[in-house]
């Protein structure tokens, strides 16, 4: 009898790790959407850190003579031969070209620019044309920068301070609401009548009174963020706390004599944890237009730094001439959200014990 | 020898104005109540519901506040202590529930959920020591070891309520009160769950205070019965089945539908 108990304890051994989590990464790995959506985002979030250093451009050295040219346009090389000084060259467009030589007749206007663009030397005068080996894969800006590089570095902002933001208020949120709604009486009211006021404020008289008591800081911009975003979040929280207080393994946890901080931490709070996953990947799309409107007013990033909403902001100004300047900032934004959706997707299934297993 | 004494007990509820929620009015759920219970014996308590029956156990589990009178365990008074006094008392009294799927957090599993009181109860205990308590405990409830990765959805009601007894079990407590704890489960499976608690009253030497609406199953079970009405205690005794004295207990009797 005895070895058979011995067994029994030998095979579970392997018990003592199967946690809440592991379970979740178990079923996570078997939902494809959720894992396709976790790659994805890895490889924004990779490409926005390290791709900077491999687009060969800069995101602030502007080339007034390109123009906003679109993706992957032939970059024409003008080379101007002077007389007192070395050569100067400057970059054009080949899409742009036709304004170099309107004094000639269209037809003979189209056949040098065909030649250019078959790579051949075209000399006029002071100046020579020729083909640059540059490409700009997501074509340029106005200022003639290049956009995949000012994505990539605007991304580095936005999903920085998207999760910063974004941790922030879900850190306050969480434990604010949930104090809120587990102790309840006076201190339920007093908080909740607190959140209230804050939530009267206007989103913007906040942000500048912070930057007027802290200075201008690219730190305050999350602390801004998530000092409001927050509310939401402590408001579901609370609710959701308040009524599973009620269900009977609450009382079945005091009945043992736990603390009250155990019960919410390792009772309350894990069972509102998909609430919380779904409210944060909301969040975090929120914070990023948060964001731009701050920038838009001269509160956030400043140029020629950028973040995704301020690149989609300017593209959505000059998207009757150059939709590229709108596209590939709203499709790198939007990538990045549906990857944070099916992952929290994946990520609430996941944390979910009714879920099957298999 | 008597182990539990409730003395003169009362619970009332306030009723506050939806504005500015002041207190209106009093529902007094338990009414100047008075019993003791008897060591390793069962007292059953019976009434309709609404009759106050479960705010009494509650009550004596101090997990709602009383409005007067006394609850002795082991002649000291446990009635009104604050928490951290009462913690100790914990051990000793436990409580099984009435819905066996609420009272099992759903995102444990059995494992964790038989685990943490004894975490807390027994910390000088190893990892490897809690686990073969942990399996003692489901052999003794009548479960399979190899249950305890599962989660409470896995399994049906009675098994379920087997392992809320198993919890309550796992601190070594020497009365528990029983919330109606088989009117959740149907008739089979609730033969099962009173037989095995009168087992593990009979090999561990446990007291019941057992709340139900089922006369047959308090019948069953009790050594004493309690009969209560509208926060009050109607009738109490150990014939009351056999020979009822009171008006409302000879209603409540001929309530019970029978199979002729």
């Amino acid at each position: 009898m005895a070895t058979v108990t011995f067994e029994a304890a030998s095979s579970s051994a392997k018990l003592q790790g199967s946690s809440l989590w592991r379970d979740a990464w178990f079923r996570l790995r078997k939902n494809v959407l959720a894992i396709v959506g976790l790659c994805t985002f890895c490889f924004i979030t990779a490409a926005c850190l390290i791709g900077p250093f491999f687009t060969g451009y800069s995101y602030e050295r502007t080339e007034l003579s390109l123009k906003a040219s679109p993706p992957l346009d032939k970059i024409i090389e003008r080379t101007e031969r002077r007389r007192n000084a070395g050569p100067k060259i400057t970059h054009l467009a080949l899409s742009s070209l036709e304004n170099e030589f309107l004094n000639r007749p269209a037809p003979e206007r189209k056949s040098i620019i065909r030649e250019i663009g078959n790579r051949r030397i075209y000399i006029e005068g002071q100046n020579s044309f020729q083909v640059s080996h540059d490409r700009h894969w997501f074509g340029t800006d106005p200022l003639g920068r290049d956009l995949l590089t000012r994505v990539l570095i605007g991304g580095r902002i936005s999903l920085t301070v998207g999760f910063a933001a974004t941790l922030v208020s879900t850190i306050i949120g969480v434990f604010w609401g949930s104090v809120a709604g587990f102790v309840g009486g006076k201190v339920d009211s007093l908080m909740m009548r607190f959140a209230d006021i804050l939530y009267a404020l206007p989103f913007t008289v906040i942000v500048i009174l912070l930057m007027m008591l802290f200075g201008r800081n690219f730190l305050l911009l999350f602390v801004a963020i998530g000092a409001v975003e927050w509310l939401n979040m402590s408001r579901i929280v609370r609710g959701e706390i308040i009524s599973l207080k009620q269900r009977e393994f609450i009382e079945a946890a005091i009945s043992l004599g736990l603390s009250n901080r155990r019960i919410l931490v390792r009772h309350l709070i894990p069972n509102v944890m998909s609430s919380i996953i779904i409210f944060t990947t909301l969040t975090v799309p929120n914070v990023i237009m948060l964001e731009s409107v701050l920038s838009f007013l001269g509160l956030g990033v400043q140029p020629p730094l950028s973040s995704w909403g301020v690149l989609i902001d300017e593209g959505a100004r000059t998207m009757d001439t150059s939709i590229w300047l709108l596209a590939f900032p709203a499709l790198a934004f939007s990538l990045t959200l549906f990857s944070l959706n099916f992952l929290g997707d994946g990520l609430r299934d996941a944390l979910d014990p009714k879920a099957s297993r298999d | 020898m008597s182990i539990l004494d409730v003395e003169n007990l009362s619970v009332s509820f306030p009723v506050r104005s939806p504005f500015l929620r002041r207190t209106v009015d009093f529902i007094e759920a338990v009414r100047d109540v008075t019993f003791s219970v008897q060591k390793g014996k069962t007292l059953g308590i019976v009434g309709e519901s609404g009759s106050g029956k479960s705010t009494l156990g509650k009550a004596i589990l101090n997990l709602v506040p009383i409005s007067g009178g006394l609850v002795r365990f082991e002649k000291k008074i446990i009635s009104q202590l604050p928490e951290r006094e009462f913690r100790p008392f914990r051990r000793k009294i436990q409580m099984v529930f009435q819905d066996p799927f609420g009272s099992l957090n759903p995102r444990w599993s059995v494992w964790q959920i038989i685990n943490e009181p004894l975490q807390l109860h027994f910390p000088q205990l190893r990892v490897a020591e809690r686990r073969l308590r942990v399996i003692k405990l489901l052999e003794i409830v009548g479960l399979n070891s190899d249950m305890m990765r599962r989660f409470p959805h896995e399994f049906s009601g009675g098994q379920r309520q087997r392992v809320g007894i198993a919890r309550a079990l796992a601190v070594e407590p020497e009365l528990i009160v029983c919330d109606e704890p088989v009117s959740a489960l149907d008739v089979s499976v609730q033969a099962q769950i009173v037989n095995l608690l009168q087992d593990l009253q009979d090999a561990l030497g446990l007291t019941y205070l057992f709340i139900g609406h089922d006369l047959a199953v308090v019948e069953h079970i009790s050594h004493e019965t309690v009969v209560m009405h509208q926060g009050r205690i109607v009738e109490a005794g150990e014939f009351i089945y056999q020979n009822p004295q009171e008006e409302y207990t000879r209603k409540l009797l001929a309530s019970v539908p029978a199979v002729s």
